[in-house]
């Protein structure tokens, strides 16, 4: 494989990472809260609809991501009464999300199906910075969602580990008790925490519909969400080790792709299920009881809380 | 210690508290009146309903009636906000730590600092007040790495940087050595000279009667008196705590101790989290006798008793029973030879909850109830029925879920069940944590007759008086270790506790501080 085969991988491992990027660290704000959000898959499909219908009806993409912004935390606000305020089962409170979302996406989007966007995200060199030789062409000759991801992906790190919000948001997952004792709302956070992290969900979508593929397709999702999830606990929930993951993800998924025009002789439908084998033999790797010990997953993960239980 | 010459102010008034849960009343009318400058002892049973009504003064329960008062206002307690607020703050049995995070990210969580945190800062923040509260233990240290008494203190430590004016403690010894627990009280006594007040809730009569300004009596969830501890006695204490008078002495009668039936030797084991737990462990018990093992929880009791049941592998050493190697084998094969486990968690590893009394009692058994391939289910409900007639268990139904019983006859079912196949050893882990007085005189009496049977028994607790009341020996677990032995008739409870915080058993006694 020449050099300039493999930079190609690269660069388009970043832009199919990125989706997963936006998803996952979603997914760590809400499940650093406590709550397991299963339903990130639902949500990036309404992000995925919101922001092409909207993006066709405006011609205006920045729109259409601010509008599929609003459908993933519309969806993530429904999950957050369900599973915060009635306390319902987290799993299959966000299985039957899903299930929904793919259902109502698919209804949504009826008419759009294989329509082509009007405009969509095209890709900038980052004067300067795309100059730097290997690394500028990967990193630096992307599309504007993608270098909104570096902006919020150390962001996230950084309120999460180094503000009081984080705290707070962190001692919500790991001990409501101690949060809710400390006068802290429990309910409030994690409200919070899963609207924002299905607002990551629905952008995570719409960077899918407007600049990854620019379409709309039913499901066009594929199970991305659940790599998200599965990303999460290969991150062990930390932001910056979650977009290291994506971008791996990601070049996984384009090299399958690569090995298609180098000549390879392999079935697509082979080539479409590497990102789901790599994803099942991480969760085995990182399942080993060795492993999860070391894990840092919050403690309260998946538990609704009640104050006056007994 | 200045006792009784605080100045008589009213620094919280409960009037007429109210507090029911679903099927039980747990706080029925209850005044009770905390002053400035004096530690408060709220003594009561288990369900007693002093850990409920401390909640309700914390924010935690809200009352479905009556009123709180702080320095004669009327307040309402809506939220723990609202209560530290006020300068109320509670320690909790169970404490409400974040383990993974620092002392000073703990102390200040909630609290009003800026919004960024910058490590450095944050530590110097707690410094001086981590003197103040005694903790030794470094404000950048993480909590898992404290020990228990440690975090205790970094408990107290978020009272005072929240300028509590009312430290409630929950059960606080429960978890330490005696003099761990020595020198919480002579924190607590500083802390009270300060013109706070403490609330010092507590079963123990011993520990009441030496810290305690004044003492209030709850029973059954009402309150039965307010006594001034120089005016009272621990016989008086008892009567009022439990109704009528309970034994203090041995309840053992002398027995003949025959030949070694359980020997371990050098027994190591991992705990859940891989670390050593049993370090080179060896002990023995004899035909018809109980050897009680004493030691602050998370030395490694848990982890021998489950290496000697067969549910945890042990890494190393030999478990030998009537002679015969087990050291490897299954949980199964050391039932058949004999052995019956009481382990600590009931309703985990004891009994299944959503099952009903029969199906649990046919569980260890399930050989001797069967017809050809299927279950006889006739014979195990017979049995079952003769179980709970035999050991007074009270129980709706033998077709409930047992999850729904009363810890007391959840224990006796385990009991019967474990007793029910003639062992020749039991271990018995914690066998009356959390029961009642009227249970856990049972439960001392079962226990008991198996000894007088020729049984012998392992008895885990934390209880030193249950162990000096049942035991022949005591041997105390220290880090996985068996740091000492003592016969019951000469032990002293001195030398038990420094064996239980580490002081080896041949080091000479250190003064108890303060005294």
């Amino acid at each position: 494989m020449s050099s300039e085969l493999i930079i190609t991988i690269f660069v388009a491992g970043i832009a199919a990472g990125t989706t997963l990027v936006f998803a996952a660290v979603g997914e760590i704000i809400a499940e650093r809260s406590g709550v397991l959000n299963l339903g990130v898959e639902g949500m990036m499909l309404a992000g995925a609809v919101t922001g092409f219908l909207v993006n066709r009806q405006v011609r205006a993409p920045w729109l259409g991501v601010a509008a599929g912004i609003s459908a993933g935390a519309t969806l993530a606000l429904l999950l957050a009464v369900l599973v915060v305020s009635f306390k319902a089962n987290q799993v299959v409170t966000g299985l039957a999300l899903v299930i929904f979302a793919i259902g109502m996406t698919g209804y949504l989007g009826e008419s759009v199906v294989g329509v082509p966007p009007p405009v969509t995200f095209n890709r900038i060199a980052l004067p300067g910075l795309s100059d730097i030789p290997v690394l500028g062409r990967i990193f630096f000759v992307q599309d504007a969602l993608v270098y909104l991801s570096y902006v919020l992906v150390p962001a996230t790190w950084w309120i999460l580990f180094r503000t009081r919000t984080g705290l707070n948001l962190r001692s919500v997952g790991e001990s409501p008790e101690t949060a809710d004792a400390a006068g802290l709302s429990v309910t409030g956070t994690r409200y919070a925490a899963v609207v924002i992290g299905g607002a990551f969900a629905g952008l995570a979508g719409a960077y899918l519909s407007l600049a990854r593929a620019p379409s709309w397709v039913p499901n066009m999702t594929a199970g991305r969400g659940w790599i998200a999830i599965a990303l999460v606990i290969f991150a062990t929930w930390s932001p910056l080790r979650a977009a290291l993951g994506g971008y791996l993800f990601g070049s996984v998924e384009a090299l399958g792709f690569r090995l298609q025009t180098v000549g390879l002789e392999v079935s697509t439908f082979f080539i479409a299920m590497m990102p789901y084998l790599f994803t099942i033999v991480v969760l085995v790797l990182i399942s080993r009881g060795s492993v999860q010990r070391r894990l840092a997953a919050p403690s309260a993960l998946g538990n609704a809380y009640l104050r006056e239980e007994r | 210690m200045p006792r009784g010459g605080a100045p008589v102010t009213s620094a919280i008034e409960l009037r007429g508290i109210v507090k029911r849960f679903p099927g039980v009343v747990a706080n029925s009318n209850i005044d009770l009146e905390l002053r400035h400058g004096e530690v408060h002892a709220l003594l009561g049973e288990n369900g007693a309903g002093k850990s409920t009504l401390m909640s309700v003064l914390a924010g935690i329960y809200q009352p479905d009636a009556g009123s709180i008062l702080i320095d004669g206002e009327p307040i309402a307690l809506r939220s723990p906000r609202d209560a530290i607020q006020a300068g109320i703050a509670m320690v909790h049995q169970h404490f409400r730590l974040v383990k993974p995070f620092t002392v000073a990210e703990n102390v200040l969580l909630g609290a009003r600092t800026s919004w960024l945190l910058s490590p450095g800062r944050l530590e110097a923040e707690v410094a001086d007040l981590a003197q103040q509260a005694g903790l030794k233990a470094s404000p950048s240290a993480r909590i898992w790495q404290l020990s228990v008494g440690e975090q205790q203190r970094v408990e107290i430590l978020k009272a005072l940087y929240r300028k509590a004016r009312v430290l409630i403690l929950d059960e606080p010894t429960a978890v330490l050595t005696p003099q761990e627990a020595e020198a919480l009280f002579v924190t607590l006594r500083s802390m009270a000279a300060d013109g706070r007040t403490v609330v010092f809730v507590s079963h123990k009569l011993s520990e009441v009667m030496s810290v305690a300004d004044r003492i209030t009596v709850l029973r059954g969830g009402k309150h039965v008196g307010t006594l001034e501890t120089a005016s009272t006695d621990e016989h008086r204490l008892a009567h009022l705590m439990v109704g009528r008078d309970i034994a203090f002495e041995s309840a053992r009668a002398p027995g003949e101790a025959g030949e070694i039936v359980l020997r371990v030797d050098d027994l190591h084991a991992l705990s859940d989290l891989g670390l050593p737990a049993v370090r080179g462990a060896s002990l023995s018990v004899r035909a018809g006798e109980i050897l009680g093992l004493a030691g602050v929880a998370g030395n490694g009791q848990r982890e021998l008793a489950e290496a000697l049941a067969g549910t945890r592998p042990p890494t190393r050493g030999r478990i030998e029973l009537y002679g015969a190697d087990l050291t490897r084998a299954s949980a199964r094969r050391r039932i058949e030879a004999g052995l019956a486990y009481v382990p600590e968690d009931r309703l985990g590893t004891g009994l299944v909850g959503a099952m009903d009394a029969t199906a649990n009692v046919m569980l260890k058994s399930l050989s001797k109830h069967r017809r050809g391939p299927l279950l006889d289910y006739r014979s195990a409900a017979r049995r079952t029925k003769d179980l709970v007639e035999q050991f007074g268990i009270k129980m709706s139904s033998l077709d409930a879920p047992v999850r729904l019983m009363s810890g007391g006859n959840l224990q006796k079912l385990l009991l019967a069940r474990e007793l029910s196949s003639s062992p020749r050893v039991v271990i018995a882990a914690h066998p009356t944590a959390g029961l009642d007085v009227g249970a856990t005189e049972a439960v001392h009496e079962l226990l008991l007759e198996q000894r007088a049977s020729g049984v012998g028994i392992l008895l885990i607790s934390e209880d030193l008086d249950e162990l000096l009341m049942l035991s022949d020996r005591i041997a105390v677990m220290y880090e996985g270790e068996i740091a000492g032995e003592v016969s019951a008739d000469d032990a002293d409870l001195e030398r038990i506790g420094l064996m239980m915080g580490g002081t080896g058993a041949d080091a000479p006694p250190m003064a108890a501080g303060g005294g």
